[in-house]
């Protein structure tokens, strides 16, 4: 094992793994936290803490994701590229592992453009496929990106990275996925999938370039509530592709709210089926409650131990 | 004034790779003042290269190589040594760089990183920039500045908000990587993108490094 990570061990006892998203509050409140952690305890094999997302500034991923370790949680914490340089963010990796943290996610991060303080100067010292390589850095060579040794207690984190199917440069999706597998990514979340014809797609070149076996790849998926909730994606949201097909079905719907969980469970039996897949990724965006409600349904509970 | 230093000639080859037959272009204008351009450093620059066993089917002085009409023109009448060249590496700085990819359908090398912007500088308007980060890659990014043009800076590849040629931060504008692609995959060279390029040292930045320039008098 390279870590002591839950997530890890479920990936490798070949489990079909869960994880969710738990975004921190835009305020101290560690209440905010625990109110969501309760929907998911006991139901996923992670949570997934973002990392200031959309450039909004919230409580940070590391003190969020202590107090969801609080909880019983396992969390994965985000790590952007945009607002700490080489420095801050391996004192910060330091910082989690000593406090707990086993699982990391390495990202670009939304231009600061989005956020609520777009007059900001982002850093970019480094960019996610750096990161991931540093943080493989410390955990493997016991090394800081100096070269410097860590003489004890090294990081001992599980590694993830992101993977957009969605953007363009479609043919180049596949090779920036071996990219940072190469760099030395365990796990891969992907985008929120709504076109599960191109994720499948997708699916076939990563399975072609034999990279399925090289990484455990979760599928990310997202229950919504209303077609404007579509519309928004599409219209607003950079990277993301939304079928009209399934706006039309979610607006013909007498029971959106059914149709949304309903979309969300044809499409964890879909993504199942593919080879490569390893596991789901919920991302339901303000509606924390569907969660074990998705996971009772889809038959992935309950959740055994490893 | 584009300040330029020369890139190692163990770097310059390493980037030359297996290419055999090699153009060499070199500016006269700020990259002369800098001796990373000229008569003199595309002479030294030429007997370097075929010691180390490359060909240099061609080779031509520009007085201004940011200029894509004085490109052009110069290089019209030297199409057939060109045309044989399997790459062309340019002894200038990174918008004279960029210039060049514009001009000509092969990849072109930077012999030299630029180091500052300081000075008079900008005779004329085009659509190149430079950072003068200092570590020019537009050998592996095919003449297109990640660091200009790609709003996080990014290295390795596009960021998931590239969708349909263009960037998220903004719609109007084309996704830096996507020309980067586009222009690697017309020139057959995609695989290069496979490599990892490392974090950058950006100690060679023009945010540090201008205030280090030690003026001559031939530069004042």
């Amino acid at each position: 094992m390279k870590s002591e990570s839950r997530l890890e061990k479920v990936f490798t006892a070949g489990r079909f793994a869960v994880t969710c998203e738990l975004g921190p509050p835009q305020s101290s409140n560690p209440e905010t936290i625990k109110k969501k952690a309760e929907y998911c305890l006991g139901k996923v094999d992670g949570v997934n803490i973002t990392d200031n997302q959309t450039a909004i500034v919230r409580m940070s991923s590391i003190a969020a994701g202590v107090i969801a370790m609080s909880c019983g949680l396992e969390p994965i914490m985000q790590m952007v590229c945009r607002d700490r340089n080489r420095i801050a963010m391996q004192s910060d990796i330091l910082g989690a592992a000593g406090l707990g943290i086993k699982n990391i996610l390495c990202l670009s991060g939304d231009h600061q453009k989005f956020g609520n303080h777009p007059e900001a100067k982002n850093v970019f010292d480094i960019d996610s496929t750096q990161l991931i390589a540093m943080v493989k850095r410390m955990r493997d060579d016991k090394q800081f990106l100096s070269g410097d040794r860590i003489k004890d207690h090294e990081p001992k984190l599980f590694i993830g990275a992101v993977a957009n199917p969605f953007a363009d440069p479609f043919e180049f999706r596949v090779m920036r996925l071996a990219k940072k597998i190469e760099a030395g990514a365990d796990f891969i979340q992907t985008q929120c999938i709504f076109d599960i014809d191109r994720f499948g797609e997708w699916m076939k070149l990563v399975v072609k370039a034999g990279l399925h076996k090289k990484v455990y790849i979760l599928a990310g998926l997202t229950p919504v509530r209303s077609h404007r909730a579509l519309q928004y994606m599409k219209n607003e949201v950079a990277g993301m592709s939304i079928p009209d097909e399934l706006i039309k079905r979610m607006e013909s719907s007498k029971d959106a709210k059914e149709e949304g969980v309903k979309i969300c469970l044809e499409m964890i039996e879909k993504v199942k089926k593919m080879e490569g897949v390893a596991g789901i990724h919920l991302m339901p965006i303000g509606w924390e409650s569907i969660t074990p409600v998705i996971l009772e349904r889809a038959g992935l509970l309950p959740r055994t131990e490893v | 004034m584009l300040y330029t230093e020369n890139k190692p000639i163990d770097e310059i080859l390493e980037s030359l790779g297996d290419e055999k037959n090699i153009f060499l272009l070199a500016c006269d204008g700020c990259a002369d003042v800098c001796e990373t351009g000229g008569q003199k450093a595309l002479l030294e620059v030429k007997a370097e290269l075929e010691k180390a066993g490359k060909n240099i089917s061609g080779t031509a002085l520009v007085d201004f190589l940011c200029n894509k009409i004085l490109v052009a023109t110069r290089l019209a009448r030297e199409a057939e040594s060109l045309q044989k060249a399997d790459s062309v590496l340019a002894l200038t700085c990174g918008i004279g760089v960029q210039a060049v990819a514009k001009v000509v359908d092969k990849v072109v090398h930077p012999a030299a990183n630029t180091v500052s912007l300081g000075g008079l500088h900008g005779l004329w308007p085009a659509e190149e920039l430079c950072q003068a980060c200092g570590q020019c890659v537009l050998d592996y990014t095919g003449g297109i500045c990640p660091i200009a043009f790609c709003a996080k800076h990014l290295l390795n590849g596009p960021c998931g908000g590239s969708q349909d040629g263009k960037c998220e931060v903004d719609k109007d504008t084309d996704c830096a990587w996507q020309l980067i692609y586009d222009r690697l995959k017309s020139l057959d060279k995609l695989d290069s993108l496979a490599r990892i390029i490392e974090a950058k040292d950006w100690q060679q930045s023009t945010s540090v490094e201008q205030r280090k320039i030690k003026f001559t008098k031939a530069m004042l």
